[in-house]
């Protein structure tokens, strides 16, 4: 039979009474906050995610350190304390491309059309995802340090310009992100936004003195090494890590990081929001 | 006739590359009513409401929900509607109430409102026990629920369903139905698109078919049900040596037209409202016939385009001209 019986409701059938939103000042930041905290929750949820900035600093700190210490820089210890900055860096670059991949697959899903037919910023969304990424790139400064530490790092210069060194790290990866962030918006498949993005990433961190000094490179190839922001982000960490002259690098990576936002941020809110 | 309308829109065109999704499309819905807009897949019902929802931007025409243009007043718009998309549109990796609670947030209700209405909406929608899960783990049914809950947060005055019940089971589809009945009484009016006219029948005030984006009819359940023929009523006899008898009084009830046997034990006769159904089972009764299945159908969608278009609602664009003359046949 089509005209079925009706099974009865097993909760209570009351209609909840209509609630009136209440508008307050900060929405943006507000708002911002409460999509932060969603991806905390997923991220929580989803540990496994956390690979790239947990496994990743650790292997590449022993693999480089081990193999390639005794013949870079005369001892395994030397290299460490040459290398732990850098690594630091490279893996703070490489983490920021996870949110272009997460941002790629959400857009695909109906909770984006969710937010856009709410009355919130259209903006909110995007701060959201970053803000609440602050968490991976926490975890990927402390986790450096620690596996650094066990292989006998140690930060030569004081507890203040060692805090003020993961904060300029973790400040880079929060700017540094919305270049992912609008090519999330670009680009089809999250395949393609990890394709791009390592393209990008992979020749600043070995055109650069991550792994090595800059001497030793071809004059051709300094012109490049001078120029890009990871140089100034190592620059800048060895400095306050270890005392090395910071010369102009922490202004350098400043720059960089307000280049990023100036140019990325607009281009990434104005991508989105055309994104059908 | 002046009633205030909620939902109004004029000429809503879109075009996706080639395929044109809207063609000209009217929508116009009083407040407090239901509108059904029926259409096959790919029919331009989902463009519409996207456009009334301000997700996208008509490339013609222009809409209005509560007053505010869609295009202009996207602001004010998104204050007053909630949407409930074909495909859940809820955060697979967060609970369910986690979801209401950001959405919650999100309207501004405040932290203790939004846990508030979370609470309350979790237990209208029978979700109570399920409000700790992940939304991914939830059934088709608890997902469905767990969108519409989303949608209703903010307490909007207009809530747009985007095929609400498509893959849900019969008592599911009731219950949602109830949900849609009670947000109507509650005050809220409703635009919902299906590909069911029993759907559209059980809950609309007026019903839009659309195809191919334009609007080919627009007409109350009764009206729309007249032109494209009303109920079914089939029964399969327990004795087939009682067919006769059978095709016999259901000619009786019948809207004047003959049983035909639909397939092989089944007889199956046009009426004109649910009275013959009753009527059928006493005069069967007391005849002394005995059945194994009776029901009373709606026409599918199937049979309602081909009555509108002259053709199924699966073909393709080629019997157009057909289509416009029995078009023409059915405005007139």
């Amino acid at each position: 039979m089509t005209t079925t019986l009706s099974t009865p409701r097993t909760s209570h059938p009351v209609m909840p009474a209509a609630v009136t939103p209440n508008p307050r000042p900060f929405r943006l930041l507000r708002h911002s906050l409460a999509l932060a905290k969603r991806s905390l929750i997923k991220t929580a949820r989803t540990p496994e995610a956390l690979i790239d900035v947990t496994l990743q600093p650790v292997l590449f700190l022993i693999i480089f350190v081990y193999v390639f210490g005794g013949a870079v820089a005369g001892s395994t210890h030397d290299y460490l304390q040459f290398l732990l900055p850098g690594i630091l860096a490279q893996t703070i670059a490489t983490g920021c491309i996870a949110i272009g991949v997460n941002l790629n697959t959400d857009l695909a899903k109906g909770i984006f059309d969710r937010f856009r037919s709410l009355p919130v910023p259209r903006s909110a969304p995007l701060l959201g995802a970053v803000l609440g990424d602050i968490v991976r790139y926490v975890i990927v400064t402390l986790s450096t340090l620690a596996i650094g530490y066990v292989m006998g790092f140690r930060i030569t210069t004081d507890p203040l310009s060692a805090v003020a060194g993961c904060a300029l790290a973790v400040l880079f990866a929060l700017c540094l992100s919305w270049l992912p962030v609008y090519v999330s918006m670009k680009v089809r498949t999250p395949g393609a936004v990890q394709g791009l993005m390592f393209a990008l990433i992979m020749p600043l961190s070995f055109a650069s003195n991550v792994f090595v000094g800059t001497s030793t490179l071809p004059g051709w190839m300094q012109g490049f090494v001078d120029v890009n922001p990871l140089t100034h982000l190592v620059g800048a960490v060895r400095g306050l890590f270890l005392g090395s002259p910071l010369g102009n690098h922490v202004w350098w990576t400043l720059a960089w990081c307000a280049g990023f936002v100036v140019v990325f941020m607009p281009l990434a809110l104005r991508a989105y929001r055309k994104k059908v | 006739m002046t009633a205030e309308l909620v939902i109004e829109a004029e000429g809503l065109v879109k075009h996706f590359g080639s395929t044109k999704a809207l063609q000209g499309v009217d929508l116009a819905v009083p407040r407090g009513t239901v509108l059904g807009v029926l259409g096959p897949n790919g029919a331009g019902k989902t463009t519409a409401v996207r456009i009334l929802s301000t997700l996208l931007t008509p490339d013609a025409g222009h809409a209005r929900i509560s007053g505010f243009d869609v295009v202009r007043d996207a602001e004010r718009v998104r204050q007053v509607i909630g949407l409930t998309g074909q495909y859940a549109s809820v955060d697979e990796d967060l609970t369910g109430r986690q979801n209401l609670e950001l959405f919650g947030t999100l309207l501004d209700l405040g932290r203790a409102g939004a846990r508030r209405r979370a609470a309350e909406l979790l237990e209208w929608f029978d979700l109570t026990d399920a409000a700790g899960r992940q939304a991914k783990t939830y059934s088709g049914g608890m997902r469905r629920r767990l969108d519409l809950a989303a949608s209703l947060v903010g307490s909007p005055d207009v809530i747009f369903l985007d095929e609400p019940t498509t893959g849900l089971d019969p008592a599911k589809r009731e219950d949602m139905w109830d949900v849609v009945r009670s947000l109507v009484t509650a005050g809220s009016t409703v635009l919902l698109t299906t590909q069911y006219l029993e759907e559209a029948d059980a809950l609309a005030d007026e019903i839009t078919v659309i195809d191919h984006g334009r609007v080919i009819a627009h007409d109350t359940p009764e009206g729309l049900k007249r032109v494209v023929g009303g109920q079914t009523l089939s029964v399969r006899p327990a004795d087939p040596a009682q067919l006769p008898l059978t095709a016999a009084i259901l000619a009786e009830v019948s809207a004047g037209a003959e049983a035909d046997e639909i397939r092989k034990g089944m007889l199956a006769v046009p009426v004109a409202d649910d009275t013959a159904m009753t009527e059928a089972v006493a005069r069967l009764a007391a005849a002394g016939v005995a059945v194994t299945e009776l029901a009373l159908h709606l026409p599918s969608l199937d049979e309602v385009f081909f009555t509108l278009t002259g053709r199924t609602a699966s073909d393709d664009d080629t019997t157009t001209t057909t289509t416009t003359t029995i078009k023409e046949e059915v405005a007139a």
